[in-house]
């Protein structure tokens, strides 16, 4: 019974806060500083991204590097569309953004299948190669394009937020909008039965194979559901700029996000959530808290603060320090409850957080090698 | 002629490459991370050269400090590894390869306080051209050039002749069998990281003969760029990271030379690409067999 009540909450709660976020900031938007709101909007983006990616690498299992290239295409093409569009009849407005975040979404699903291909081949460090590689060739062809096309070294001219048509406020509720679908869909697709086929590909690719899963089309389909949300987010960056610079997209900002879903959790959706937020919003302060002198130490102390959240985190000799003091631990013992030994699985087989992969390669040491034609039925009709 | 000197020019570049990738490429083959920290390395080399140079362009100058830069890169790298990544021995690779993004940003922020982000022109030697023939290449080429060869070859012959060599390769085939055959596994992954930062301050010597000028970044480019080389190379392979890095070195000097020169970066990462769809584990990698 608790199970199910504790299910419901879990699986409605995050809508729930996102709709109290959405009305505040309707409510109150006019009245809150411009620089909390576009605090907001850059976290809205970061959370989009984050989400993306942690589609790819928490669930897919597959080390991405080259996230920003497919946010690049989405902010130059839904950018370039917005501008064609404002300038025509449609005018600066909600339809236009609409249409050309649909664009900027469908052009960076487009590269996921280009970048996808090659991930069929190729895992680990050498897909995370190609991903890297990838996302340098778009900027640099964005960098070097024709400048009446996508303004080429000088950046991309895009229609921005406030100054006509939509306003911050508007721009920012759309952004959380954006947000809300994206978790619907990630979390219904986990849910679903791709979902599931996609994480089996995760924790063991043969087996998944071996148990009918087409892990051809899984492994693109993760990818280009993925890129889709990061081109979004890319156009809905485009309208924080007025003018979108392809040096932005370098591979620092794929690791950006690459941080932002390790921190939050591997195969955690909220996890990736809360950290996108928190990264964000800590940069954001960092700059602004740290003045004058000071302000040469931002990237020490978000360096330093990084390393110490991991190395705490997962270093195997603070594990029992770990499991005593975690957060889970202290509510427990705040509630002065014993912990069932029965409760524990019920938690394991929740939805949202499946166990992080293992490495098989590590684990087994029986030196058997799968024939490749027994594990394809296709090519032995062949 | 012209292609001859390009081709000199990219065998040159190539060995700065090569001597990167094979600090990427042996910490990989040993500690199974991806070292992003590894760029930013040669940036601190750049600068200890930058600092022990001073004002002087005396030639003992110059000796010091490369001998500086090797020290300080060596001492900075084994320090990383014992700080930064030995707490980690064990946990997942993705957190040890975030640690090292954290540490390549905190040596990023450090830089930036020190020298501020305004870039530094530094001139480590004043050199001629060599005339031979009809060719005219700099000094400074050839010097790279053979001095990274030689490097090379010394390392071939420790990796193969000295026991800890020997050990190294056990532990980069095996770590728990080679630690069971009595190799101090930890010692091997602090020699291997000493060796790998020796290699990227060298490195850092030469890239700054070819591109004077030194900012708190610097490093990213030429890490991101052996990084790939060890990749085509097959990554934890020692002849591989050797073979990448030319191969690499003489498509940016070969492109470099034509009108496509703005679209360098990304041809180089196409051939990446296209060479990996046809060899997955790159031109000497070891074919990673899957164990059911």
């Amino acid at each position: 019974m608790s199970l199910k009540k504790n299910a419901f909450v879990k699986y409605y709660l995050i809508y729930v806060i996102f709709a109290a976020i959405i009305v505040f900031f309707v409510a109150l938007g006019g009245v809150l500083p411009r620089s909390f709101l576009s605090n907001s909007l850059q976290m809205a983006i970061a959370i989009l991204l984050s989400l993306s990616l942690s589609f790819v690498v928490g669930f897919l299992g597959e080390l991405s590097l080259g996230h920003a290239g497919f946010m690049c295409a989405g902010a130059y093409l839904g950018g370039k569309v917005a501008s064609i569009l404002a300038a025509g009849a449609l005018g600066n407005g909600i339809l236009t953004f609409i249409i050309s975040v649909l664009v900027g979404g469908i052009v960076a699903a487009v590269l996921g299948v280009v970048v996808g291909l090659p991930a069929l081949r190729l895992k680990g460090d050498y897909l995370a190669i190609v991903t890297l590689a990838f996302c340098e060739i778009v900027r640099v062809l964005f960098l070097n394009s024709p400048k009446e096309a996508f303004g080429g070294a000088f950046g991309l001219e895009t229609p921005k937020y406030g100054s006509s048509g939509i306003s911050l406020q508007m721009m920012l509720i759309l952004a959380l909008l954006l947000v809300v679908s994206a978790i619907a869909v990630f979390r219904n697709i986990i849910r679903s039965k791709h979902g599931r086929a996609v994480t089996a590909i995760r924790d063991n690719e043969i087996a998944a194979r071996a148990t009918g899963v087409d892990v051809t089309k899984y492994k693109l389909f993760a990818f280009v559901v993925s890129s889709f949300f990061a081109g979004i987010a890319g156009v809905v960056y485009s309208y924080t700029q007025s003018r979108v610079q392809s040096s932005t997209f370098d591979y620092n900002y794929s690791i950006d996000i690459l941080v932002m879903v390790v921190l939050g959790g591997m195969g955690s959706m909220n996890g990736s959530i809360i950290s996108a937020a928190i990264i964000t919003f800590l940069n954001l302060k960092l700059s602004t808290v740290l003045t004058g002198n000071l302000a040469v130490a931002k990237d020490l102390v978000y360096a330093l603060i990084l390393i110490l959240i991991v190395i705490f985190s997962n270093a195997p000799s603070l594990r029992s320090f770990r499991e005593k003091y975690n957060f889970r631990a202290i509510i427990e013992r705040l509630r002065k409850k014993e912990m069932d030994p029965a409760d524990i699985k019920n938690d394991a087989g929740s939805w949202d957080r499946i166990p992080t992969k293992i490495e098989m390669n590590e684990v087994l040491s029986t030196d058997f090698k799968v024939q490749e034609s027994t594990m394809n039925p296709d090519k032995e009709a062949k | 002629m012209n292609f001859l000197v390009t081709l000199i020019n990219g065998l040159s570049l190539g060995g700065v490459y090569a001597l990167i990738a094979l600090g990427y490429t042996m910490v990989y083959g040993i500690a199974k991370m991806l070292n992003f920290a590894h760029g930013d390395i040669i940036m601190v080399g750049g600068y200890t050269v930058l600092v022990a140079l001073g004002t002087s362009g005396k030639p003992i100058f110059t000796v010091i400090a490369c001998v500086a830069a090797i020290v300080v890169c060596c001492i900075l790298g084994v320090t990383i590894e014992k700080v930064a990544y030995k707490p980690l021995r064990g946990a997942s690779p993705l957190a040890v390869l975030i640690t090292a993004i954290g540490v390549s940003y905190f040596l990023e922020g450090l830089a930036q306080i020190f020298f501020g982000t305004n870039a530094k022109f530094v001139k480590i030697a004043e050199m001629g051209i060599l005339h031979i023939g009809g060719l005219s290449i700099g000094w400074d080429t050839v010097i790279t050039l053979l001095v990274s060869a030689a490097i090379m070859a010394a390392l071939t012959l420790f990796v193969k002749m000295t026991k800890t060599g020997r050990a190294m390769v056990a532990v980069s085939e095996d770590k728990a069998a080679a630690s069971l055959m009595g190799v101090n596994v930890n010692a091997i992954i602090t020699v291997t990281f000493a060796i790998g930062s020796i290699l990227a301050a060298v490195a850092s010597i030469f890239y700054l003969m070819r591109y004077p000028t030194l900012n708190n970044t610097m490093g990213a480019m030429p890490g991101i760029k052996a990084f790939t080389a060890a990749v085509i190379g097959g990554i934890g392979s020692i002849p591989g990271a050797m073979i990448g890095g030319i191969v690499l070195g003489i498509i940016e000097c070969v492109f470099n030379s034509t009108p496509l020169a703005p679209y360098t970066v990304a041809i180089e990462f196409a051939i990446l690409i296209v060479l990996l769809l046809v060899r997955p584990n790159g031109i000497l990698g070891k074919k990673r067999r899957e164990k059911v």
